[in-house]
């Protein structure tokens, strides 16, 4: 059972009170992009073995968006963070670095 | 290879089994194929197999990073129908379907199919109206289906609860020959018949790496070293996009984990395949008499092939309300798989960005049923270029907006 915890109640939740809600920090394209931007950001994900940032939703609970790093090849939770942010905080990715030496996520300039 | 027969169980007998071979060869890899497949399960080799049988192209070699049918193909709940509403859909799986039919003939191996029928319960206004209506496709595009009354669902599975206060069963959708077979030995038999036609399976051969020139595929990088070729096959389910990494593209795919359960093994209680999609449950039983359970996905990104204990939770509480026996029975194993979703919960069969590499994946939580059918139309894209199977699969169509949306029409569990 997955146990995240949300960065604005504090509170350590179980999946069950939680929404999985795909892909972190995506580039929002909307119109006047050309159709490969806009099939991307609707449809293309980064889907690693490995480091994933993530938009969960606490919506058994305070109801609000936020970010969580873990990692899918092992499930472990690397931390999470509030969603009012254009990349995950410098000692998140630190503390990622530490412990998968070298991981590697698509350049991290997505709106939130 | 010596066929297998009445008269070769006889012979053998004879001589106390000491004449069987084995099914397949395990041959080292040779420094290069006309065409590589990547992923030994179930599609894979079923390609494989149709581009040796129908296309004579049997320089082929079947990589697999693990063991021989040891994904989803090992890992599903064997459920074989058709009944989908789009017919895109609808045309891949009844050829899927009606090869299944004559598989074991065809392979020369017992995939123990078996059509004994499949219900998909209407249990709110809804699915009444969905399930009427996807019978109504089903007759156009030449798949037969029927809705049936509760009685008729009750006939067909006594054990059944009709009017549970949550879960009503107020119809079903019935597909007569719809059923199950044995999963492995679908993926056994493939390849058995691909290494008679010559082909190299090779297991515990991991592709690290896709070798590109000027645009076109040349070859891979494995752990047993580089291997050429003029064609790829990627037919990887859940490590698609993993795969498409290494060549240097993406994919519309994200990876979740679902899983399965088997009951103890209970004496025969119900002889159909039942869905019920509305609390994402589905249940037959095996031929060893276990009652074989499928839930829903997790809803989050996975590699694990374990999945979380709450869907469990659900899926079994739905059903011990539609079958109350259920509650007595004890649970003996649990596991999970990881599969390929897309956006619109149809498959891609497909060209890749890069000349002469081609996609199977994005079956989602519904690849077994379609093994046959995929291996077919992905064997002539292959091997002509199109499909006419699989035309309407394309990656184009997340381009351009013409998807086949089975995620609204078929619910979850399909």
């Amino acid at each position: 059972m997955l146990i995240l915890e949300c960065p604005y109640c504090g509170v350590q939740c179980e999946e069950t009170e939680l929404h999985a809600d795909g892909e972190a920090h995506l580039k929002r394209f909307g119109p006047g992009s050309s159709d490969d931007e806009f099939e991307g950001y609707l449809f293309r994900r980064e889907n690693p073995k490995g480091v994933h940032f993530e938009r969960w939703r606490h919506v058994n609970g305070c109801g609000k968006y936020f970010h969580a790093a873990r990692c899918t090849a092992t499930l472990e939770v690397f931390g999470t963070y509030s969603a009012q942010t254009l990349e995950p905080p410098k000692d998140l990715q630190d503390k990622i670095s530490a412990k998968r030496p070298g991981w590697t996520w698509r350049e991290l300039k997505g709106e939130g | 290879m010596k066929r297998y027969s009445a008269f070769a169980i006889a012979r053998e007998a004879a001589r106390y089994h000491t004449g069987w071979e084995r099914a397949w060869a395990s041959p080292k890899p040779k420094k290069k194929y006309d065409v590589i497949i990547v992923g030994a399960g179930g599609h894979g080799l079923a390609t494989a197999y149709y581009l040796g049988k129908n296309f004579g192209i049997t320089n082929v070699a079947v990589l697999e990073k693990g063991w021989l049918g040891g994904g989803n193909t090992g890992r599903n709940t064997t459920i074989i129908r058709s009944n989908y509403l789009q017919d895109p859909s609808a045309a891949i799986y009844e050829k899927a379907r009606s090869l299944y039919e004559t598989m074991s003939q065809d392979l020369n191996y017992n995939v123990m199919f078996s059509p004994r029928g499949v219900i998909m319960l209407a249990q709110t206004e809804h699915e009444v109206r969905g399930y009427q209506r996807t019978a109504h496709a089903n007759a156009l595009q030449g798949v037969k289906t029927e809705f049936i009354s509760p009685q008729k669902v009750k006939e067909l599975v006594p054990i059944i609860n009709l009017d549970g206060p949550r879960y009503p069963v107020l119809g079903g959708l019935w597909q007569e020959r719809g059923g199950t077979a044995r999963h492995d030995a679908v993926a056994w038999g493939y390849a058995r018949a691909c290494s008679q036609m010559g082909m190299d399976i090779i297991q515990k051969c991991e592709v690290t790496g896709v070798r590109n020139e000027g645009g076109k595929v040349v070859g891979v990088e494995t752990n047993q070293g580089p291997i050429d070729c003029d064609k790829l096959g990627m037919v990887v389910a859940g490590h698609a996009g993993v795969l498409a990494e290494k060549a240097g593209f993406r994919l519309p795919i994200e990876s979740l984990a679902l899983q399965a359960l088997v009951s103890e093994p209970i004496k025969p209680c119900m002889d159909v395949v039942v869905m019920a999609n509305t609390v994402h449950g589905y249940m037959s039983q095996s031929d060893k008499g276990e009652m074989v359970i499928g839930g829903g996905t997790d809803g989050f990104n996975n590699y694990t092939q374990r999945g979380s204990y709450h869907h469990i939770e659900e899926t079994v509480r739905a059903l011990v309300e539609t079958f109350p026996m259920v509650s007595r029975l004890k649970m003996l194993r649990q596991w999970g798989g990881i599969v390929d979703m897309t956006g619109d919960r149809s498959p891609i069969l497909s060209k890749a960005p890069i000349d002469g590499i081609f996609v199977n994946c994005g079956w989602g939580t519904g690849g077994f049923k379609a093994i046959p059918g995929s291996g077919w139309a992905m064997a002539e894209l292959m091997a002509k270029g199109h499909s006419p199977l699989a035309e309407d699969f394309g990656l184009n169509r997340f381009t351009e907006g013409r998807f086949i949306d089975e995620s609204v029409a078929a619910g979850v569990a399909h």
